[in-house]
């Protein structure tokens, strides 16, 4: 294989392709349909292009290492508001997760019910579609509707409309002071009305999950208004429990479901937040879960893979109007279940159309999302 | 601004048109009186007009599925309209097109708190969303200039911003789900009260797809709960990039304020005769408001005045009370009517990196003293979305000619320095002959492809957003199809 080092080598790599082909980053979500096929490996399209603090916009190349960005943002006091998750942890891959894969997969932690979703930071793309082009979108500035919005139709389509080799991403200031209010020795109903007030109210919480059997209500800003909306969320709040305040409290356990990392299968739910409880209610006797997004997101593990549990996961998670995606298990099962939630007949019909326009031949990680 | 050659054999189909509407749609739904559907000749790109040759107005989605289903059927061209107060020429028909007005759909459908969303049929202005949560605290928060009057269905059409989507973010980072009519009547729902899509992000797509995907009949936005506070302070500087370097510094100190927005001398002298909030008279004025408790915004304005004051303001003034607020938003929103009362103008809308702001505004000034038209500028200074304003005489022949000329050339400077030809209000006919200097050939063949796919036979809005050239083939082939 040869090493791809820009976005000409990827747009050639593509327009060379004679049977399907596998993108990769940095290797670290392996979820979806296994493909067969050559890879393509993206990490060598690698290095931060411009960086402009006082416009908080950032370019970088698809293969960058988040890492490497996240410590550029640092050094100016700046980050990734979406707070994307990292998946090696949980599917036990080894590698660098890359801007590039955040994107494609539109990898959102707690702070979306705040700050908003990967989608909602990238400001611009570049890509090969899968009949070599190279196609670019939006650009680097916080406002654009020239056109429409491919920046967002690329976030979350998992390389299969084409190969991301260039993303820009708008990024916020990092801040002063971070703390968490924890309730615990809450059922999941108790929860989520707990995280509903919260999330109702004008305190601006940026992280609201349930992690075992404790809420936790995440606040930041400047210090003295930090303090002040701990305390005035704390008196809202003072009939859903004991609460405590914790300024240490780790949200990368709940970014990255760390809880479920010993699960042989495990799914990211979608849902209204008020369908959380439900959701967590139908999952088989024995099962890990967590909620995050204020009950909407809801991780579930299960220490067996079976495609009957599967099955009745997303019919339930249909019902609700939300999705199942079935992040972690064995190749064999993902080989033969839907990994991600079925559509309805009409969207389907719509996506396999765009893919068929974007990728002509088929060849960009096909059937990953949908047979 | 050149619009398509109507078609003859869709103008002989009229009859038959409006008795196939008249068969789904109440008597009063549709209107093909030329007396009547004048009144939807223009939006608010007043300068272009054309009455339609048949104007609907359904009240449910059934209605306006079954409209389009008819249109593609005879392979009639249709125009969604929401509110008619596009600034691109967004909703602008042709002499051969069915215009598709969503007012009457203006329900409020589903209010849910706990879920932090609204369910609306798309007719709803924008500011009476917020008005139907207000009294429960509650605000949805893009908030266009003209939210008084702009319908959602045109919000989501155009991806629309304004002043405070600083903070908040635009149209598509509050909208959650839609029903979307496509053209050939099927109904489609995308997205719901849960967040984010488990598969394509076609909501993402169909935002700001200037009504040419289908028509969006039902939208479910996200809803806030209404900040303690609010307080904005007024700056005054001596120049333009003074006040741009005052931005920059602001933004990098780790403030995020809900809104900055820029207004220079010209804007300045007609926004406060229009609504008397006793602005400073000076070269730059920044009104940045911040929010949350008292104590909050109190601490906020200090280090932002701290800021201010490093850059010699020759005013600086925090609100004192609500009131004032209040008059300082009336003034800052007002701020295109305002101008209209002393002159006609052609507002654009390019965006540019914050960091190039004092440069870009120097080379409009040379501009406009080439081009002999005065300029006045007004935009949201955060986020780099500026709203210069060409006034030009329309009753003089070849004065619009010359500032559409002058606007064509400042958004091209726009994408030269690293920006784009509009940032929230729309391509619509104003920018389409200008996208081949933002996009390549294959950047708008890969959006026409989406166009392809939701819409094959390109009888929506069909005329918008990509050149005439461009997109030719494409329209013709569709209708030689018929």
């Amino acid at each position: 294989m040869t090493i791809l080092k820009s976005e000409a080598d990827v747009a050639a790599a593509v327009l060379d392709a004679t049977g399907p082909l596998v993108i990769r980053g940095g290797g670290t979500r392996l979820v979806g349909r296994p493909g067969d096929g050559d890879m393509l490996d993206v990490s060598g399209v690698s290095g931060i292009t411009l960086y402009e603090p006082g416009a908080l916009t950032v370019v970088a190349k698809a293969g960058t290492p988040v890492s490497e960005i996240e410590v550029t943002l640092a050094k100016e006091n700046q980050r990734l508001a979406f707070e994307p998750y990292d998946l090696s942890g949980l599917l036990g891959t080894r590698g660098k997760s890359t801007i590039g894969g955040v994107i494609s997969t539109n990898a959102s932690g707690p702070r979306r019910i705040q700050a908003g979703a990967a989608r909602d930071f990238a400001l611009g793309v570049r890509f090969v579609d899968g009949a070599g082009n190279i196609i670019k979108n939006g650009g680097r500035v916080m406002k654009n509707v020239t056109g429409y919005d491919l920046v967002k139709l690329m976030s979350g389509s998992w390389g299969t409309l084409g190969v991301l080799t260039e993303v820009s991403l708008k990024v916020l200031p990092a801040v002063d002071a971070m703390t968490t209010l924890v309730i615990p020795g809450l059922n999941p109903k108790q929860a989520v009305a707990a995280m509903s007030r919260a999330l109702g109210s004008p305190y601006e919480v940026s992280g609201a999950a349930w992690i075992d059997g404790a809420v936790w209500l995440r606040l930041e800003g400047f210090a003295s208004s930090v303090d002040y909306r701990a305390k005035a969320l704390g008196d809202v709040l003072t009939s859903h429990g004991e609460i405590t305040r914790d300024d240490a409290a780790d949200w990368a356990h709940v970014r990255d479901a760390k809880p479920l990392h010993n699960c042989a299968a495990v799914w990211r739910i979608s849902v209204k937040p008020g369908d959380g409880p439900a959701v967590i209610a139908s999952l088989p006797e024995g099962s890990h879960k967590l909620m995050d997004w204020g009950g909407g997101l809801i991780w579930a593990g299960h220490d067996e893979a079976d495609a009957a549990t599967h099955a009745r996961l997303q019919s339930t998670v249909a019902a609700m109007g939300g999705h199942a995606t079935l992040m972690k298990a064995d190749e064999a099962m993902r080989s033969s279940v839907p990994v991600f939630q079925p559509e309805a007949a009409s969207v389907a019909a719509l996506c396999a159309a765009l893919r068929s326009r974007f990728d002509p031949r088929g060849i960009l990680n096909p059937g990953l999302m949908a047979a | 601004m050149e619009m398509p050659i109507p078609d003859s054999t869709v103008l002989a189909r009229k009859d038959r048109v409006v008795a196939r509407l008249r068969e789904v749609l109440p008597r009063d739904a549709v209107i093909d009186d030329p007396m009547e559907t004048r009144a939807y000749e223009c939006d608010a790109l007043t300068a272009y007009r054309c009455p339609p040759m048949v104007a609907v107005l359904p009240s449910t989605t059934a209605e306006v599925s079954e409209t389009l289903r008819i249109c593609h059927e005879i392979g009639v061209p249709v125009v969604p309209r929401g509110s008619g107060t596009s600034l691109a020429g967004g909703a602008l028909p042709t002499a051969d097109c069915v215009i598709l007005g969503v007012a009457r759909m203006n329900e409020v459908l589903e209010t849910d708190y706990d879920n932090r969303f609204v369910r609306v049929q798309t007719g709803r202005t924008n500011l009476s969303v917020t008005g139907a949560v207000e009294s429960d605290g509650f605000f949805y928060a893009p908030d266009p200039s003209s939210q008084l009057a702009c319908a959602i269905a045109g919000n989501i059409a155009m991806n629309s911003g304004g002043a405070h989507c600083l903070k908040y973010g635009v149209t598509t980072n509050n909208l959650m789900g839609v029903t979307l009519v496509q053209m050939d009547g099927t109904v489609v729902e995308i997205g719901g009260a849960h967040l984010d899509s488990g598969g394509l992000d076609l909501l993402g797509v169909i935002c700001g797809s200037e009504g040419q995907l289908g028509v969006v009949t039902e939208a479910t936005l996200r809803i806030l709960h209404k900040p303690e506070g609010a307080r904005p302070v007024l700056m005054g500087f001596d120049s333009a990039e003074i006040a741009g370097a005052c931005v920059g510094d602001i933004i990098k100190a780790g403030v995020l304020p809900v809104a900055i927005e820029f207004m220079d001398r010209m804007l300045i002298e007609v926004c406060e005769d229009f609504a008397k909030a006793d602005y400073p008279l000076c070269e730059a004025l920044l009104i940045v408001e911040v929010e949350g408790s008292e104590m909050e915004i109190n601490d906020q304005l200090a280090l932002i005045t701290d800021i201010a004051r490093r850059h010699n303001p020759v005013a600086l003034r925090e609100s004192a009370s609500p009131e004032e607020s209040a008059r300082i938003w009336a003034g800052r929103k007002a701020a295109f009517s305002a101008i209209g009362r002393v002159s006609d103008y052609m507002c654009l809308d390019g965006t540019i990196p914050v960091s190039e702001l004092p440069y870009v505004l120097r080379r409009i000034g040379e501009m406009s003293k080439q081009y002999g038209l005065p300029v006045g500028n007004v935009f949201h200074a955060g986020d780099g979305n500026m709203h210069p304003l060409i006034c030009y005489d329309a009753n003089k022949p070849g004065d619009l000619e010359i500032c559409e000329e002058f606007g064509a050339e400042v958004l091209k400077l726009c994408v030269e320095v690293g920006g784009c030809l509009t940032g929230e209000h729309g391509v619509g006919i104003e920018k389409r002959d200008l996208m081949t200097h933002q996009y390549a050939p294959d950047d708008l063949k890969a959006q026409m492809a989406i166009k392809d796919v939701f819409d094959s036979k390109w009888l929506l809005n069909p005329a918008k957003v990509f050149p005439l050239a461009v997109s030719e083939t494409r329209r013709s082939t569709a209708l030689a199809a018929e």
